[in-house]
């Protein structure tokens, strides 16, 4: 017997189909949030490099100028890298923006008792502190890239910026508290990305994805807390 | 046992809501809360008030109908039907807080019912199998593994209450989508509509303006049947899989 198969509306490429619905846009947040916890590893890891003293950290950033050359000219991939980020930043702003629209607009009214809170406090920090993220962003990058919101800004000295920054009070405070913002953020998110790439195929997978994500978590949050807690201690000088 | 409850009036779809405190004074352990609820109206008749209007029909736990939200909890403090909760899981002198299912999809009629068509029509978009029905066909003419039957068997028991998009703070439809497709979904009958099943039907859940899935899992601690989450992670890979091949 032959059955009827066809989809509707028909004429849907698969980009549309994604786009239009509410899972194919959590698919974006997805895969832009994986790749931003990858950045943010290796960003991580780079860091660790001011403990080998200021000539290592120095030479490291200079280095990242120079990767893919000579194909690439200097700092090309760089600005590749910037740019990949941006887009992948701008999607998931951009589904998060409006998810977030289309998940108020469908609980118009609340519960008078109030609802009880199974989730997380990570998982109920998701927009606000997703929010903060990116304001976060925007100072640690006028801070360390552009080096306006630095106190004593030397543009060939990575190093110099780091140890400069990190003796100010509320430096450390804001810097702290984003580094931990990031970790409640990717804490809820590498579990929520996978569930919804459909990664878990056995109920069993549950666990190590958790553990994983709060792993992963754990772990870029305290790499990148090392580096204040190093200024202040006076391991980094 | 004495309590007093504070339900949910509204006069129809129009109207202004809110809650109204009512105290009863002989009620039985043994009630169900619907029970509950009868010795309520049959006191608001005859003193001549309009009775609360509520959703209900088999009083056994299995058809789906009854669907009030109880201190902030979709069918109440126990994980099951609010027929089937009985007036023994509250205490002498408790306030119970009852409230319709709330969500934009879900416009309330009167009182606690709510229209409920838009999970019809999510159904209606793929939720079955399009195949000849006749008299039962063998039980081995089609070999099903056991994963797979009671995998079906598992999401089957869904029956469509909608206390996960009450319980949903973005009151999303996943938990009653992911439960029909993956019924079908794990049978071989349902194989040859898999990816028009999934994509027809998540296409009608997001055109009626249920929210999105955040993963609180907030659905299945309500979810009276216990439909697992892994129901939404296999509608996900399924939607995702039949998008690509588009």
């Amino acid at each position: 017997m032959a059955i009827d198969i066809r989809v509707r509306p028909a004429e849907l490429t698969a980009v549309q189909t994604v786009w239009r619905s509410t899972i194919g846009k959590k698919a974006v947040m997805a895969v832009t949030g994986l790749l931003m916890v990858a950045f943010l590893l290796a960003h991580m890891l780079g860091n660790l490099k001011i403990f080998f003293g200021p000539h290592d950290f120095d030479g490291y950033a200079a280095w990242l100028r120079t990767i893919g050359e000579p194909v690439l000219h200097g700092a090309w991939f760089l600005w590749i890298l910037r740019a990949v980020l941006l887009v992948a930043l701008v999607a998931h702003v951009t589904c998060a923006v409006q998810l977030s629209r289309r998940d108020r607009a469908a609980r118009p009214t609340r519960y008078a008792h109030g609802q009880r809170a199974r989730a997380s406090f990570a998982t109920r920090t998701m927009r606000w502190g997703g929010v903060a993220l990116g304001l976060f962003l925007i100072w640690h990058i006028l801070d360390l890239t552009v080096g306006v919101a630095n106190p004593d800004f030397d543009k060939n000295g990575p190093y110099h910026n780091v140890v400069a920054d990190f003796q100010v009070w509320w430096i450390n405070l804001i810097y702290v508290v984003g580094v931990l913002m990031v970790g409640l953020h990717v804490n809820h998110g590498f579990w929520s990305a996978a569930q919804t790439l459909g990664l878990r195929r056995r109920r069993g997978r549950d666990l190590t994805l958790r553990v994983v994500g709060s792993a992963l978590a754990a772990a870029i949050t305290l790499g990148f807390l090392a580096v204040p807690i190093g200024v202040m201690t006076g391991l980094v000088r | 046992m004495k309590i007093t409850v504070r339900i949910w009036r509204q006069a129809g779809p129009q109207e202004q809501g809110a809650l109204v405190a009512y105290d009863l004074d002989e009620v039985s352990p043994d009630m169900s809360f619907l029970e509950m609820l009868d010795v309520l109206n049959e006191r608001l008749i005859l003193g001549g008030q309009e009775p609360v209007a509520f959703d209900h029909d088999c009083r056994e736990g299995i058809c789906g109908a009854c669907s009030t939200v109880i201190n902030g909890r979709p069918h109440g403090p126990e994980q099951t039907t609010t027929c089937q909760l009985h007036m023994r899981s509250f205490s002498d002198g408790d306030v119970i807080d009852v409230e319709p299912w709330r969500s934009r999809a879900f416009p309330v009629i009167k009182d606690l019912v709510v229209d409920r068509a838009a999970l019809d029509r999510i159904v209606q978009a793929g939720g079955y199998i399009t195949a000849p029905t006749g008299t039962a066909p063998d039980a081995h003419a089609t070999p099903v593994p056991k994963p797979a039957a009671d995998t079906a068997f598992e999401n089957a028991t869904c029956i469509g209450c909608g206390a996960c998009v009450a319980a949903c703070p973005n009151g999303s439809a996943m938990l009653f989508t992911s439960a029909k497709a993956a019924h079908l979904n794990a049978l071989p009958q349902g194989q040859p509509e898999r990816e028009s099943r999934v994509l027809n039907m998540v296409a009608a859940m997001d055109a009626e303006g249920f929210g999105g899935c955040t993963n609180t899992g907030e659905c299945v601690g309500s979810c009276p049947k216990g439909i697992p989450f892994q129901s939404i992670v296999d509608l996900n890979r399924d939607f995702l899989r039949a998008a690509r091949r588009r």
